[in-house]
């Protein structure tokens, strides 16, 4: 019902200034279009002068609702972060100088330079010192931007550390699935005409490798405080993204084409609980590439921890390549019960763990 | 040019048949014309500029109400609204926008806005109007291909539109539509039969595309009138025919990335495909590479962006120009930024791909590139400010288009900066920094482009005049708007929030921006009923608006001004006039404007 109330509130609204355009046309024909046509150059050019100053107060108002719910306002949580979060606040600064300067010049100028009669307009069709002007000057500043934007480029897109503890990350639709190396820190050998979910091997491992049989199968991420991880990241279906925001990173999972990303997380969660004052806080894994209906709710979760919770939690855990020896034939069918009810997710392989 | 004896002149046929422009023109041939050939079948380069204008307002509308039904999901995820079931029924069941038809909605969104609107309604309407008008011609090199040009663009049209009626949606996979997604009906149904319609509607849309762009280059380089030659010509010519040329080079690329998608989906090859297991189907294909499509679509889709974006810079500048009544500043450094834009734009295609696990040093390279582009941005940026500086600006609409196109082209413009860095990239790709960006720099700003010509035009176009007052309210609630919605989506971009979600709520980093969305949502439906107020004006001004009594209202000095106020085909009754100077002669030597066509005096001053 009030569906209606508001159509037809609209559509009077629509009549309503329909007839008063109308009408503002007739009176201005009568009233002598030069008289009208001067009255409305005066309003447009005050509502710009007014545009620019409720913009600008708007524009600080808006930023003092928003920053905190940023990720400005927190830490970045790994080294690499931090680099980013620099870069971020040096193209904000240079951008933002620039930004005011023209806005304003343009809506003074709309203002200043509205039509009067006592006035006749400058004829100045060019001027190269100027002109040169304004193209050095930009392009040293971008000169900067780009100096200091390959130089973390090159950083973070360079070789892992050799220590770096190795984690596999696989999407598929509409959820991610890790592997860990185990003890000898080299992840068994895949297939992927061997992936078969119903009976343990949902990543296509091939057990024929022997690097394959301490390898360990979850479905959270767990890394170590202070250490470099590198991500070995894959697709199975169409492409997702590895979205790492509170690490400020991201990185495509393409099917057929594994690619890599290496950082170094500087926080535990139980740190950052602290630092962001939620006693809520997890790092989430967003996927970031539109990967089909389930998009928007695939979604992973990272537990950085210390060396020893993580070497606890690494005893806990039961290689892959044992549970499915053990299993065999009749654990399958169960597991897939499981697991259909928690939701469809991967956790096909930790059903059968508990 | 007495204008008002023959301004029914659209009975007096012109000979359209000669290309030599000084030949006299003294026979009318009073033929009379059909309904079919003036106003379907037309290959008068004005009736099909307003074909294509008109096909992409109706565009326009369906691509802006998509807008306002997804941003119910994102503003208003926990209510029902029964007349969405009424309406879309199993797409909206309970009242609710589905994940499919969420997903269908911003795919056909940005497809209808970028392609239709803003590239066939956008340069295929101005291009059409303004080429043989400015440059002083009788109409375009080929007629015939200009009425395939549009006659492509409807036919594909109809197919787009046609796949929003299909049992499985039409495609959904994002305008962008990478394959596996686009390749695989098991990933979705949008990648069902609605992909297909997807790509063969591109495909007609291409080959409009070319037909029209090769017209529009082989008319401006080889039509000009006499004493037109190629520095004299208004910097709209400029701006599109450096359009037509990204076209024309850039379209092919997306053409057969769009085949070899066709052909993965259904001739079984493996160009985009290798090592999939899709919902526990193992595929056979293997040895392609999902990342080639990527670069075969982006080899088109940069350049495209700026398909959309340089006619809206020519048309701002002359605008700009004629309403200051001052010369533009620095013509020749305008002209060579556009240059500069068009050779750049097909080399920075791959900063949209830095996070797909592109060779980093490659990715150097495209930093470099694209951060270049400021450089003659902002070259236009301030020789825009100094047209203004000193100027007798009169607001007349399209002016006020024109300055609010500036305003959004330096906010969304700086913004590029961010996102073309990697390094930034990294952190800010496919979050909603990126929506804000692209919607201020590419679409608000060209829309503003677009507005300008109309209202700057409009009066050649029907011989009317657009509503004023409905004008202004159009302009300002518009440039509020425009800034209310994304100016904030900014800040959800910096807090990592991915586009494309339909609801954030389970996601404890993504949640705090409620309230935010219902405040976008509510101003999107504002700022689009203004819209429909614009379309309203501009129906009713074809056949009620104030008549235009002169044949140069703005007092402008390009040769369209010189035509009856309705020319007929062939533009100019008598001799195709002659130029003598550059468009930009506004306020010299005391005079507030000449017109191109008047011989430079024996005392005039040089500049």
């Amino acid at each position: 019902m009030s569906g209606y109330f508001i159509l037809i509130i609209l559509v009077l609204a629509f009549v309503l200034i329909f007839q008063i355009s109308k009408a503002s046309e007739y009176v201005s024909v009568l009233k002598g279009e030069e008289k009208s046509f001067k009255q409305s150059n005066r309003i447009n050019a005050f509502l710009f002068i007014l545009f620019m100053v409720l913009g600008l107060a708007g524009a600080w108002w808006c930023n003092e609702l928003l920053y905190d719910r940023t990720l400005l306002a927190q830490p970045a949580a790994s080294d690499h972060g931090e680099k980013i979060d620099f870069m971020m606040w040096l193209t904000i600064i240079v951008t933002g100088i620039v930004f005011l300067l023209t806005q304003v010049l343009l809506f003074w100028f709309a203002f200043k330079y509205q039509y009067s009669e006592k006035r006749t307009s400058y004829f100045f069709p060019h001027n190269n010192k100027l002109e040169l002007l304004w193209t050095v000057v930009p392009a040293i500043f971008l000169t900067v931007l780009v100096g200091f934007g390959l130089f973390y480029w090159f950083k973070i897109t360079g070789d892992a550390p050799k220590d770096a503890q190795i984690v596999e990350i696989t999407g598929k639709q509409f959820n991610w699935m890790m592997r860990y190396p185990g003890k000898d820190n080299v992840l068994g050998r895949k297939n992927y005409r061997l992936t078969d979910a119903s009976s343990g091997n949902a990543l296509g491992v091939d057990w024929e490798d022997g690097a394959s049989h301490d390898d360990i199968e979850a479905s959270e991420m767990h890394l170590v405080v202070g250490k470099p991880v590198q991500l070995v990241i894959n697709a199975q279906d169409v492409i997702h993204d590895v979205g790492l925001v509170h690490f400020r990173l991201k990185m495509d999972a393409v099917p057929g084409i594994p690619t890599t990303l290496w950082f170094t997380p500087k926080y535990t969660t139980e740190q950052m609980k602290k630092i962001t004052g939620n006693k809520d806080f997890v790092y989430e894994i967003s996927c970031d590439q539109i990967c089909g209906s389930g998009h928007y709710s695939m979604r992973g979760v990272i537990i950085v921890e210390t060396q020893e919770e993580h070497d606890a939690w690494m005893a806990s855990k039961k290689p892959q390549y044992l549970t499915v020896q053990e299993g065999a034939a009749p654990a399958a069918p169960a597991a897939d019960s499981t697991a259909a009810a928690a939701s469809a997710t991967m956790s096909k392989p930790l059903a059968q763990l508990k | 040019m007495s204008s008002e004896t023959i301004s029914h002149g659209h009975t007096e046929e012109a000979s359209v048949h000669s290309h030599d422009s000084h030949e006299a023109h003294g026979h009318d041939h009073h033929h009379e014309e059909s309904f079919l050939s003036k106003y379907v079948f037309s290959t008068d380069h004005k009736m099909i500029g307003k074909q294509f204008l008109i096909t992409g307002i109706i565009w326009a509308i369906i691509g802006g109400l998509f807008s306002v039904l997804f941003r119910l999901q994102l503003g208003y995820p926990e209510t029902s609204f029964p007349v969405l079931e009424d309406l879309f029924g199993k797409w909206a069941a309970g009242g609710r926008i589905s994940n499919e038809f969420y997903y269908a909605l911003v795919t056909m969104h940005g497809t209808i806005l970028v392609f239709f609107v803003l590239t066939a309604g956008l340069s295929g309407t101005f291009a059409n109007i303004l080429i043989p008008l400015q440059i002083g011609a009788r109409d375009m090199a080929s007629g015939f291909m200009n009425m395939l040009s549009y006659w492509f663009f409807f036919l594909a049209s109809v197919v787009m539109f046609a796949s929003l009626f299909i049992q499985t949606g039409p495609a959904s996979g994002g305008w962008t539509i990478y394959p596996p997604l686009s390749a695989l009906g098991q990933a979705s149904e949008g990648s069902k039969l609605g992909m297909d319609f997807w790509l063969i509607s591109m495909a007609l849309f291409i080959v409009s595309s070319l037909l029209g762009g090769l017209n529009y280059i082989s008319t401006i380089l080889n039509l000009r009138t006499k004493g037109m030659s190629m520095t004299r010509m208004p910097l709209t010519m400029w701006a599109i025919f450096f359009t037509a040329l990204l076209g024309v080079l850039s379209f092919p690329v997306l053409l057969s990335g769009a085949v070899l998608l066709l052909f993965d989906r259904n001739l079984g090859t493996s160009f985009y495909l290798s090592e999939i297991v899709v919902k526990g189907e193992i595929l056979p294909n293997e040895g392609g590479s999902a990342i080639l499509f990527q670069h075969l679509f982006w080899f088109l889709g940069h350049p495209e962006v700026y398909i959309i974006l340089l006619p809206a810079l020519g048309m701002v500048s002359e605008i700009l120009s004629v309403n200051s009544r001052k010369p533009i500043f620095g013509y020749l450094a305008m002209v060579g930024s556009l240059f500069a834009i068009c050779i750049l734009a097909f080399l920075v295609w791959a900063h949209h791909m830095f996070v797909t696990g592109l060779n980093p040093f490659l990715g150097a390279f495209f930093v470099l590139l694209t951060l270049l582009i400021a450089v003659p941005s902002a070259i236009k940026v301030f020789n825009w400010l100094t047209t203004l500086w000193k100027g007798n600006i009169r607001f007349t609409p399209a002016m006020l288009f024109s300055i609010g196109f500036i305003s959004l082209f330096i906010s969304g413009g700086l913004t590029g900066i961010f996102l073309g860095n990697s390094t930034l990239d990294i952190h800010l790709h496919d979050t909603y920094f990126v929506v804000a960006h692209f919607h201020i720099v590419m679409g608000v700003a060209s829309f503003f482009g677009m507005f300008a010509g109309v209202y700057h035009w409009f009066p050649k176009m029907y011989g009317r005049f657009l509503n004023n007052t409905m004008a202004y309210i159009h302009f300002w609630v518009t440039l509020v708007g425009a800034y209310l919605i994304f100016w904030p989506m900014h800040y959800s971009g910096l807090a990592g929030m991915p586009r494309r979600y339909t609801d954030w709520s389970n996601w404890q980093s993504f949640n705090q921006f409620q309230d935010m969305n219902r405040f976008i949502s509510t101003v999107a439906m504002i700022v689009f009923a203004v819209q429909i107020l614009f379309v309203f004006n501009f129906f009713y001004s074809i056949f009620k608006g104030r008549k235009v009594t002169s044949t140069n209202p703005w007092g402008a000095n390009t040769l369209e001004w010189t035509t009856p106020i309705n020319p007929g085909h062939g533009n100019w009754p008598g001799d195709i006039p002659e130029v003598h100077r550059w468009a930009y002669d506004y306020s010299k030597d005391g005079r507030e404007f000449i017109p191109q066509t008047e011989p430079i005096g024996a005392d005039e001053s040089k500049h």
